[in-house]
């Protein structure tokens, strides 16, 4: 799939990780429209915090970086793949090697221990296995060392049912899974709304440390405008997305 | 496979509710293949009751209701042959042997057949078996009785022991031949047909017991005649029932059967066994028919309770289905893992309806023997039993593509995220 479309068109960088330009959404035609984006880039390495009320177009935004829904019109370029130009099992691929997700809450296969939950991604696709493996002997031992960076160090708090860890415990689960076979960009979907506010800016600081390790970019999106001082750079949606139905969410 | 592992993880984390619907399945399976296996069975000793007879002789009568008297003991000959007949078909030069039976006299519900030696040597059933004594041997004297396993065991009856015959099939005392006892010298072993549930004596035998007897009553007061005085009489028989023959060459059945048929002095009927065990089965074949039917419906059942178990469980692992679809699970391997999961569970509970069915056969393959006749071989499955777990199986996955699809349609919708 790479090589179906030139990396780099003329007059962008190749440090661009996402580049959206005149990108418009509604779910359904006739439905208002979600989302007007003239144009949002952001930097390889860069740690971007996008703010939003609930309604702004957040989740919208979040879904058509990971190619799970389509822009109605307008360019989406992740890691300078034109995505509106994927078919749907390309996006799933592309999104199963490049991007790592964390959620608000309930994040983890209740069904599945700790260890196999974090080696999730490294099922579903090759790449993600190869580079996971590229610094450790096995899947298990680069699971180990993910959990134990981000202070997951305990060993019966392994052998515990997820469902049995705290909600702190469970979002760093998430993000060794979300951080496995270092992907290129990290989309946390406000990961730390469910901490208390002291926990919150350690988990922060974790998810930078291994994110700069990992040489992943890190999007970042929370409606919690305390958090945007840790952060490079913030991107209001309400300043820029025009679409109508965002404009009324703020008011 | 990994896949696979995880429907299986999945499934074990609900295993209550799995459970469940693995025993329905596998009960269902158990009644398909136990059914069917019943069916074959009872096909199979049905048509053992009788083999190597050829022709069936009797009076002129329905294929089915000769076959029903003179091989099963059911029901009632309309019609007998005389003993002139019986010898000129005895006679014709194409018969190998011939078979005597008189019928019309029982002992406790049990019937009563007169016939000769012939019995023991040239009856045949199953395959090719004749007729084994447990304990004693043939009748000899005019008064003795020999008598089928079943009659020994529900009588307990031992070699020595008396038996008074009744006249006709109910057994009411002033109807009882009581003046000339039999005496039992032969106990046959148990075959799992009708003989067992038969007693045999001699055609004089019968003919003695009846030689007082006036227009099918008893015999007038002072006018009975007692055993020792029977035994000196002309005890010729004058009638029989019907008669088994088997011929010198197969080839020739038809000839004689029109012969038979064609008889001037007497209207008879001949019978192919084969042919009358086939039309018989046809109306045996209805009842079996519908429950198969049965058994089939109780498996749509079963899996109807998957789908509903499925389609159920679809709204809570909704999350689930958005968490793997975050880590890079296609909408395909959605479908999958629902299909593994409808997979999996018919699978399983195929398997153990199969291992129910074995242990069931194990311990029940004794009564049944004992109370239906019929053996229930510890074979492997055949083919026909295969190709319905098959088809079971062929169910459980088109089943599935319902909840799957529907998976499929619901992660496509969700994304990554549900929007309930």
């Amino acid at each position: 799939m790479e090589g179906a479309v030139p990396k780099h068109a003329p007059g962008q960088s190749p440090d661009n990780v996402i580049r959206i330009r005149d990108l418009t959404f509604r779910w359904k035609l006739g439905m208002p429209q979600v989302l007007d984006l003239p144009s949002l880039v952001i930097d390889r390495g860069e740690r971007i915090f996008i703010e939003g009320a609930s309604g702004s177009g957040k989740s919208t935004l979040l879904s058509l970086l990971a190619g799970v829904i389509l822009p109605e019109r307008g360019e989406i370029q992740v890691l300078g793949e034109r995505l509106d130009r994927l078919g749907s099992v390309q996006r799933d691929h592309f999104r199963a090697h490049h991007i790592g997700f964390v959620f608000q809450m309930f994040n983890l296969i209740p069904y599945l221990s700790v260890v196999e939950n974090v080696l999730l991604p490294c099922r579903f696709s090759d790449q993600r296995r190869l580079r996971a493996l590229r610094d450790a002997d096995s899947l298990e031992a680069e699971a180990l060392r993910l959990l134990r960076q981000l202070d997951m160090t305990d060993a019966t708090l392994l052998r515990r049912p997820v469902t049995s860890l705290s909600v702190g415990q469970q979002q760093r689960v998430a993000a060794a899974r979300a951080l496995i076979g270092a992907p290129a960009l990290l989309i946390a979907d406000e990961p730390t709304s469910s901490l208390d506010s002291d926990r919150r800016e350690s988990f922060i600081r974790l998810l930078f440390d291994e994110c700069a390790r990992a040489g992943s970019t890190l999007v970042f999106v929370s409606h919690d405008a305390s958090l945007e001082p840790l952060f490079n750079r913030t991107l209001r949606l309400s300043e820029i997305n025009r679409s109508a139905a965002a404009r009324r969410a703020e008011g | 496979m990994q896949l696979l592992i995880l429907a299986w993880k999945s499934l074990l984390n609900r295993r209550a509710t799995a459970l469940l619907t693995l025993l329905s399945i596998s009960f269902s399976v158990l009644l398909l293949v136990g059914v069917e296996r019943l069916r074959t069975e009872a096909r199979e000793s049905f048509a053992n009751t009788i083999s190597g007879t050829d022709l069936i002789l009797g009076a002129r009568s329905g294929t089915v209701q000769l076959l029903l008297y003179s091989v099963f003991h059911i029901g009632d000959a309309t019609n007998n042959i005389s003993w002139k007949s019986y010898q000129d078909i005895a006679a014709m030069p194409r018969v190998d042997w011939i078979i005597p039976i008189a019928l019309g006299d029982s002992h406790r519900g049990f019937r009563v057949i007169g016939t000769d030696q012939s019995y023991f040597t040239h009856y045949r059933h199953g395959r090719n078996q004749s007729l084994t004594f447990a304990r004693g041997g043939p009748f000899q004297d005019l008064y003795d009785v020999v008598v089928g396993a079943e009659v020994a065991k529900s009588l307990g009856y031992h070699l020595g022991d008396a038996v008074v015959v009744a006249h006709g099939a109910s057994d009411v005392s002033f109807a009882r031949h009581a003046d000339k006892p039999f005496r039992v010298v032969g106990i046959l072993e148990r075959s799992g047909t009708p003989l067992d549930r038969a007693l045999y004596v001699s055609l004089q035998a019968i003919e003695a017991i009846h030689v007082d007897w006036r227009n099918g009553g008893p015999p007038p007061p002072g006018q009975s005649i007692p055993a020792g005085q029977a035994r000196e009489m002309d005890l010729t028989p004058r009638a029989i029932t019907a008669a088994l023959i088997g011929l010198k060459a197969r080839i020739a059945t038809f000839q004689v059967q029109r012969r038979i048929n064609e008889y001037p002095e007497e209207p008879l009927t001949a019978i192919l066994p084969g042919v009358a065990l086939s039309q018989l089965w046809g109306l045996v074949g209805v009842a079996e028919n519908a429950l198969l039917l049965v058994s089939v419906c109780v498996v749509i059942v079963g899996l109807i309770g998957m789908l509903t178990a499925l389609l159920s469980s679809l709204n809570e692992r909704r999350r689930e289905m958005a968490i793997l679809r975050s880590v890079g699970a296609r909408p395909a391997h959605v479908f999958a893992l629902i299909m593994g999961e409808a997979f999996a569970l018919t699978t399983t509970g195929a398997l153990t309806g199969v291992a129910l069915l074995y242990a069931v056969l194990f311990s029940t393959r004794q009564l049944i023997e004992y109370r239906f006749g019929i053996h229930l071989a510890q074979t492997g499955l055949s083919a026909h039993e295969l190709m319905l777990l098959g088809l079971v199986l062929l169910a459980g996955l088109l089943v599935g593509i319902l909840p799957s699809y529907r998976a499929y349609r619901l992660s496509l919708a969700d994304g990554l995220s549900i929007r309930v």
